[in-house]
């Protein structure tokens, strides 16, 4: 059994609507993959009383009509499903979208301090942020909003001691070693480097959020001026890069 | 079609219907009525259907001037509602024509009631449900709350011939004292035995600190065994999540979809909507079932609100 890792998976009562799956309990590359195949498996094996799916970190929370299935028949059900994601080798979900990112400024008050904290330079910062691809591991906080992982070592950083009251929507900020974008304007103590044009969420769109868990995000540095042309493209949907993997 | 305009809007006064759901996985809280029960039953008193939009007030309800002749019903916490400034009661079908003035005086129990409007109010859907969200500024009017002079819409509907009244058993009782029946978990096992004995054998008392997202609570310290943080994850109304301060918060329909406090227990769903008539300084008592016992509750409460109908007496 790995670090942090469940064996068996633990299935755990969540009230009378709900059972939590627990796959571990840390914030790993190897866990989320489990949360993400069991998610699609169960979503795709269209089980009857299943209302809804919410995959996080490292569990699976997994609502359900207690009219339809008692907890028992549901874990059964679950359970057959789990041992046949885990013998099957298809590879898990992951669109990849590339959001494009003014760094620093006034997109990025805390790029500087950021870089200071590290005894980088500005654009080394900006060259490590948008130098690799990162996973979606869950949306939370507020509608849309991914967490994302992992940041290199390099520019991990503590969030604000005191959050800000409002963080600008489109937001993109670093905390300890997640990174995130805010979809809309909220309070918030990640250090912000920068900000995308994209509109993470839109509730009159379906799905209404832009990145989904299991998703892959590429950071790319544009200048303020593509930044206002996209912005004012967005309507039209154009300059979502979505790729199937 | 307009039905109702807003002289004065109260303290929070919102549309809601019974959620929005499917969307957790994408952050969005499931929002719609905190007592759903009463919900329902203003609903079904107007002939509606069960998940209609009604007007949920807060504490100090709101005024409302009929633009046309229809029928309403008022539920939930007894708020002592007039028509034109004479007394009228809650729990049934009640007509009313162009030009009455609806007003609540003081909330005597529970903290929030219900009005329902003949044919439901007419408001976009927004993610399949027309209930309001106001963090996040988006469904019932505006994605806000009321305001002086907006405009209530509502669907034409044929008035009922029949009007109706609720039976006094099915007519909730808010006492400010709620016994609240938990399932233990998901992660009551981060608690000592100490903890968990000291959450299901004390009152917790309602603080100023309580609102559409959940209610913080006042009492003793619950104890955790070592962490009292867990890596985030998700949430749903009725969680209670006990921080590293031992004070316990109940999750309530607004609240964010994930949280990172280890859940103690979680309430079962028919005393969600009894949750959500609890108020400042009121107190909630814990008590521990089974899944299967939540399961009979919870059945019985489903066979209630579907049964609605057949149950409640003819006015004559």
């Amino acid at each position: 059994m790995k670090a942090g890792s469940y064996a068996p998976t633990r299935y755990l009562p969540f009230g009378d609507s709900a059972v939590l799956i627990e796959f571990g309990d840390a914030i790993s590359l190897e866990l989320n993959r489990k949360v993400i195949a069991l998610d699609e498996a169960i979503l795709e094996a269209e089980v009857q009383g299943v209302e809804e799916l919410v995959p996080t970190y490292r569990s699976l929370l997994v609502r359900y009509d207690p009219l339809k299935m008692t907890y028992e028949q549901l874990v059964f059900r679950i359970k057959e499903i789990e041992e046949k994601a885990a013998e099957s080798t298809a590879k898990v979900g992951g669109r990849k979208i590339t959001v494009p990112v003014v760094y620093g400024g006034e997109y990025g008050p805390d790029l500087s301090h950021v870089a200071r904290y590290h005894g980088l330079i500005e654009e080394q910062v900006v060259k490590l942020h948008s130098g690799r691809e990162y996973r979606v591991y869950m949306i939370g906080f507020v509608a849309g909003f991914p967490y994302l992982g992992a940041v290199p070592d390099d520019i991990a950083t503590p969030r604000l001691e005191t959050p800000r009251l409002k963080v600008p929507a489109g937001s993109v900020g670093i905390a300890e070693k997640q990174t995130g974008i805010y979809p809309c304007e909220a309070p918030g103590g990640w250090q912000i480097i920068g900000r995308t044009p994209l509109e993470l969420f839109d509730m009159l769109r379906q799905p209404p959020a832009l990145l989904e868990p299991g998703d892959i995000v590429k950071f790319e540095p544009v200048s303020e001026e593509e930044f206002k042309t996209i912005r004012e493209s967005i309507p039209k949907g154009v300059h979502m890069s979505f790729s199937e993997e | 079609m307009k039905v109702f305009q807003v002289l004065k809007p109260g303290m929070l006064t919102t549309v809601q219907d019974t959620g929005r759901y499917h969307y957790l996985r994408y952050g969005v809280p499931i929002s719609g009525a905190m007592d759903v029960f009463s919900l329902v039953v203003a609903d079904v008193l107007v002939g509606n259907n069960r998940n209609d939009a009604c007007v949920e007030t807060t504490l100090i309800g709101p005024e409302l001037q009929a633009l046309r002749r229809t029928q309403i019903a008022i539920t939930g916490g007894t708020a002592s509602p007039k028509i034109n400034g004479s007394s009228v009661p809650m729990w049934q079908t009640l007509e009313i024509c162009e030009g009455d003035v609806v007003s609540f005086g003081r909330m005597e129990s529970g903290c929030r009631s219900y009005l329902s409007i003949r044919g439901g109010i007419n408001t976009s859907l927004v993610l399949g449900s027309r209930s309001t969200f106001v963090r996040g500024r988006f469904g019932g009017i505006e994605g806000r709350q009321l305001k002086t002079a907006d405009t209530i819409e509502g669907f034409d509907a044929p008035l009922l011939e029949v009007e109706y009244l609720t039976p006094e058993e099915l007519q909730s009782q808010f006492t400010g004292d709620y016994k609240v029946h938990v399932v233990l978990g998901p992660q009551a096992e981060m608690f000592t035995e100490k903890g968990i004995s000291t959450f299901l054998s004390n009152p917790y008392k309602v603080t100023l600190e309580a609102d559409r997202m959940g209610y913080r609570l006042e009492g003793p310290i619950i104890e955790h065994k070592k962490k009292a943080d867990i890596v985030s994850d998700a949430l749903l109304p009725g969680a209670v999540q006990v921080p590293r301060d031992g004070k316990p918060i109940v999750i309530m329909r607004d609240a964010q979809t994930t949280g990172g406090y280890p859940k103690i227990a979680v309430t079962i769903t028919p005393d969600v909507s009894l949750l959500g008539q609890a108020k400042p300084n009121d107190t909630l008592e814990f008590s521990k079932i089974t899944v299967q016992q939540a399961h009979e509750k919870t059945r019985e409460y489903y066979k209630l609100l579907n049964n609605l109908g057949a149950l409640l007496m003819r006015k004559s």
